[in-house]
């Protein structure tokens, strides 16, 4: 019989990337069930359409550009990539668009830098802003007609349902300068009754996908909280309605789905409460001052690039250092 | 009553304490013992004996080799058969004296245990000489001797003295068994350590999930002044000194200072026992409780094992190694070294021997780095270790010491936690070395 | 309009390129044009061969020296010194050429594998966490940290039997992979140009008895070799022969003579007397 040798520890956690991955693909699931909903199976096809462009440019990539032997598309990353980035595009965007947003997430954003774990941005959202700033037109078209199931259950027709079966979203509407929001009504933005990309329209199912990360520990509270908390804090600062902020939008699919993603984001508490309060600031900033409705994947990607800045200044404190200086005093 | 802890990260990993409710199994005599010259932190010892002397138990076969050192002590009655290199758990060559045990009576003893008057009659600076006599090693697995950290140096000064009976690490339950079986001991023992360094007030730490032990000692704290005993929630890793110190007096020990510079003396509970039996029995270290266990091994339990019985013959006593052994780990199986060659002889730190399955020996396989910050949530002494594993890779040696590698204590909770399963251990490990090796 | 711009461009360009020389002349540095001619001819690879820390040192070095004694790149192709010491205007120094050996030629079926290391694959990390994966606390671990801090490409880990091997012809003798090996097993000896070279290849200082139970091919100290030497080339010191290359004269009668057949030669030695071809090596060359 031959021993094994190693160094210890000997034992190790259950965790593990795939285990990882795919919770947060569970947590995702509602998300994907309200867009299916809401937009019907378009959603579905534009979703299947991203992963699919994302997990063929993954493997082709390390097939044949690493050549690597390791099939590695089971580790979930690639397939998160793409769900996120169908679940912001809207329903109908044509296929070549998606696969293109796809090719250049997987290709560009995450490949270019050497594939998993090197990555400075986070890839859905490249490839989001991409087509963003490639096709803007087709990327601020959204469907006509929705008529959510749920429409019924709320009373009366708001002015977010009233938008989403007219095609605007309620962030064109406050940045074309509109500032009365009293028509819209709070239950519809969470159930989804509005419109917008895949993803971002149900509140509740995104909070509720938030909620199982925690329980899993996937992803600790602090990024999501502070996004959240920080975009509601300076929308109420620049005078708006902050509870409209964070439901209208991808604010919450942001917070919780993207800005967590763990390569592109702080590896300590203090740093992650920085990241997360700048990314609510610079969302709402884009929001009421420039030209675009809505600022999150470009605040998420801008405070992606202070990531390795943030974690050179936010080192956690070595157990004993402060007692050794004052020691040394 | 309060339940405490440590503050900064540590882990969680299933208890697995097969062997809880062993009884002490004692083993009979193997047909010779070999005790390695290096059994303790510090200079080897220096034999003083030779092929073909007769020895009697309890007799100093080694003495110390410097002030960092400590003597060795025969476990039974017999001959030197000879002085001659042998294998350690790790394969590596070390001096040993070789002893055949005599064939009647290999254990009678003739010491006398000292009288009242004789104990009360002693000085610190007794105990402390007494405690370097009787080789008395750190028993939690450090092996460091304890007479060193008795003496408190010059101008400083103990008033804390913890006895740590956390035994954190999966699978162990000889110090669980020790404080159930002798708790009076124990803290007779601790007393000792108290009058030694002159400290006022003795905290016992032990972790919740051995509910018995705690109870016997708070029974047996109850007839004791100033000593107490303070459950300590589960959590890894526990028992290393600045963890305890911290859970136990919410005392912080300054980065790169020893416990003493904040007041603090910790031992083990299996020493402060072996410091008891020394003073009161005249019976030096010369033997110790080991836990043999494992999810497959027919015969596991806590063992009373001489200095010097070979690792297989325990294995041999314990049912032998199953077939489906893939590691064997002397120690625990976070701090635990594997043994690559199991006819080594058991030394003074051997704390337990774990045998592993093969379907949990092999490591995962690595994969790349995802900035989780899973390690550096876990890191009991807040370091970055996927920044040491990248620094060690590209020889970054002074960075690594820049940010503070020299203060890493190596529980392994980070390597525990990696999801990618990275050996971040190894390579901060490797790093130290070569820091070591530049100064 | 456009001859404006053009105007304008181009004086903006006729500026800078005033403040750039200007700059140029004011922050030179006078640098011996020797030094740079010598670099040049170096291979650049600053593998300390030289016992200088880099490529740029060692010509520095040259070009102020006043007499090339001492100063030799180990990695120049033959005759490169000359050129060298052609262009500082010396006689050039005569240094042998040295190559590393690896004093472990035991493979799988002569040293059994025992355990199982599962770690870094790091020689560094494996020799200071145990005896490696046989029984053999001094042979080669076969994980190429030698392969890894080669800059000339000179060593190889056979990748049956886990072994390091040195390419003579590309060896320099720089000594990187005698700091890398964690044993020790590499060495730094003088390449004979007119001969094979012999050396012994084991490192194992163990008893004769503790070695054959150990490993197949282990020197167990037995001085036959000694014993056939014309001049007493190897010296066994602590059950270890070892082979002065000053003294052996690649006569081929120790590698016979070997009971355990660890003495190696870069070359299949042809005996002169006798028509038979000694014993020759699994050094590939």
């Amino acid at each position: 019989m031959k021993l094994i040798v190693s160094l210890f520890p000997h034992i190790h956690t259950k965790d593990s990337i795939p285990w990882r991955m795919w919770n947060v693909v569970i947590a995702l699931i509602p998300a994907l069930v309200m867009s299916i909903i809401t937009f019907g199976w378009d959603a579905l096809w534009v979703i299947l359409i991203s992963i699919g462009a994302c997990l063929l440019t993954e493997w082709l990539i390390t097939r044949f550009l690493f050549k690597e032997k390791k099939f590695t598309l089971l580790n979930g990353s690639a397939l998160i990539t793409g769900l996120l980035l169908g679940f912001n595009l809207p329903s109908i965007l044509p296929w070549w668009m998606i696969i293109m947003g796809g090719v250049v997430a997987i290709g560009i954003a995450k490949m270019s830098f050497g594939g998993l774990g090197a990555n400075i941005w986070n890839p859905a959202l490249v490839g989001r802003v991409f087509l963003l700033l490639s096709f803007p037109a087709a990327m601020t078209t959204w469907p006509t007609g929705i008529n959510s199931p749920f429409h019924q259950i709320t009373t009366g027709a708001s002015q977010a349902a009233a938008d989403a079966s007219s095609g605007a979203t309620l962030l064109t509407y406050i940045n074309n300068g509109n500032t009365d929001l009293s028509s819209y009504n709070l239950l519809d933005m969470a159930i989804g009754n509005m419109n917008g990309s895949l993803g971002e329209i149900g509140g509740f199912a995104i909070i509720g996908g938030f909620v199982w990360l925690l329980l899993t520990r996937v992803i600790t509270w602090h990024i999501p909280v502070a996004v959240v908390g920080s975009a509601a804090f300076f929308s109420w600062v620049f005078g708006g309605a902050p509870i409209l902020d964070i439901f209208a939008g991808g604010l919450l699919l942001g917070a919780v789905f993207m800005a967590t993603d763990y390569v592109t984001s702080p590896m300590t508490h203090t740093g992650q409460i920085i990241y997360g309060i700048m990314i609510g600031f610079l969302t709402i900033i884009i929001r009421r001052f420039s030209a675009y409705p809505e600022g999150v994947s470009f605040a998420i990607l801008l405070m992606n690039s202070f990531v390795p800045l943030i974690n050179r200044y936010c080192r956690p404190s070595i157990f004993g250092m402060k007692e050794r200086r004052k020691m040394a005093v | 009553m309060s339940v405490k802890t440590f503050h900064k990260g540590g882990i969680h990993p299933p208890e697995e304490k097969l062997t809880a409710d062993s009884p002490l199994r004692e083993l009979q005599v193997p047909e010779e013992l070999s005790l390695p010259l290096s059994q303790c932190i510090g200079a080897p010892s220096k034999a003083v004996v030779k092929a073909g002397d007769i020895v009697v138990r309890g007799q100093m076969i080694a003495e110390a080799g410097g002030f960092v050192s400590a003597p060795i002590h025969s476990p039974v009655n017999g001959t030197v058969k000879k002085i001659e290199g042998v294998r350690n758990p790790q394969g590596l060559w070390q001096e040993a004296i070789i002893l055949v045990p005599d064939a009647e009576n290999p254990l009678a003893d003739e010491s006398t245990p000292r009288t009242k008057e004789e104990i009360e009659a002693l000085s610190p600076q007794d105990i402390i000489k007494l405690v370097n006599l009787n080789g008395i090693v750190g028993l939690g697995g450090a092996t460091f001797p304890t007479h060193v950290k008795l003496s408190i140096p010059e101008g400083k000064y103990a008033d804390y003295i913890l006895i740590n009976g956390a035994e954190c690490e999966p699978y162990l339950t000889c110090d669980d068994l020790l404080m159930q079986t002798e708790p009076e001991k124990i803290l007779i023992g601790a007393s000792l350590i108290m009058k030694a360094t002159g400290a006022k007030r003795c905290i016992v730490g032990i972790e919740i999930n051995k509910r018995e032990a705690i109870k016997k000692m708070k029974d047996a704290a109850s007839k004791f002044q100033s000593i107490e005993v303070q459950p300590l929630k589960k959590k890894y890793p526990q028992g290393s000194e600045k963890q305890l110190i911290y859970a136990l007096t919410g005392r912080t020990v300054p980065a790169g200072c020893l416990p003493v510079d904040c007041h603090c003396v910790v031992d083990n509970v299996a020493t402060a026992f072996a410091i008891y039996e020394a003073i009161y029995l005249q019976k030096p270290l010369m033997e110790r409780i080991v836990t043999v266990t494992g999810k497959d091994l027919s015969g596991r339990g806590n063992f009373k094992v001489l200095n010097g019985t070979s690792l297989s013959f325990l294995l041999l006593n314990a049912g032998g190694l199953p077939e489906n052994t893939g590691k064997v780990i002397a120690g625990g199986p976070m701090m635990g070294r594997a043994v690559s060659f199991p006819d080594s002889p058991a030394t003074k730190g051997l704390s337990g021997l774990v045998v592993m399955p093969l379907s949990q020996s092999e490591r995962k396989e690595s994969e790349p780095c995802i900035r989780c910050s899973a390690c550096v949530m876990a890191c009991p002494m807040g370091l970055e270790p996927y920044l040491f594993m990248q620094q060690a890779e590209r020889n970054y040696w002074e960075d690594m010491k820049g940010h503070g590698v020299l203060n890493c204590i190596e529980c392994g909770c980070c390597s525990y936690s990696c999801p990618a399963s990275r050996p971040l251990l190894d390579w901060i490990r490797y790093g130290k070395n070569m820091l070591r090796k530049m100064k | 309009m456009i001859p404006i711009t053009i105007l304008v461009l181009g004086v903006i360009g006729i500026v800078a390129a005033v403040l750039l020389f200007l700059a140029a002349k004011k922050f030179h540095v006078y640098e011996n044009p020797v030094i740079g001619q010598v670099e040049e001819l170096l291979p650049g690879a600053n593998c300390g061969g030289c016992g200088f820390s880099g490529c740029h040192a060692f010509a520095v070095e040259c070009a102020n020296a006043t007499s090339l004694e001492g100063l030799y790149c180990t990695s120049l192709p033959k005759g490169g010194m000359l050129k060298v010491a052609e262009i500082v205007g010396l006689a050039p120094s005569e240094a042998q050429k040295k190559v590393a050996v690896v004093k472990c030629g035991a493979n799988c079926e002569t040293r059994r594998q025992v355990n199982i290391y599962d770690g870094v694959s790091s020689c560094a990390i494996e020799a200071s966490l145990y005896q490696g994966e046989s029984n053999c606390v001094y042979g080669c671990l076969g994980n190429g940290d030698c392969v890894k801090a080669c800059p000339f490409d000179a060593m190889q880990i056979d990748p049956v039997n886990r072994l390091a091997h040195v390419d003579f012809d590309k060896c320099t003798g720089c000594g990187k992979c005698v700091e890398a090996c964690p044993r020790n097993l590499c060495e730094l000896v003088a390449w004979p140009k007119d001969r094979a070279l012999v050396w012994v290849v084991c490192s194992n200082k163990d008893k004769g008895a503790v070695v054959t139970k150990e490993c197949g091919l282990g020197c167990i100290g037995c001085s036959k070799c000694r014993k056939v030497c014309p001049t007493q080339s190897p010296a066994i010191t602590s059950f270890l022969a070892y082979i002065d290359q000053n003294t052996c004269i690649s006569c081929g009668n120790c590698i016979e003579a070997c009971p355990r057949h660890c003495i190696f030669s870069s070359s299949p030695i042809e005996k002169k007397e006798e028509e038979s071809v000694t014993e020759t090596t699994s050094e590939k060359l």
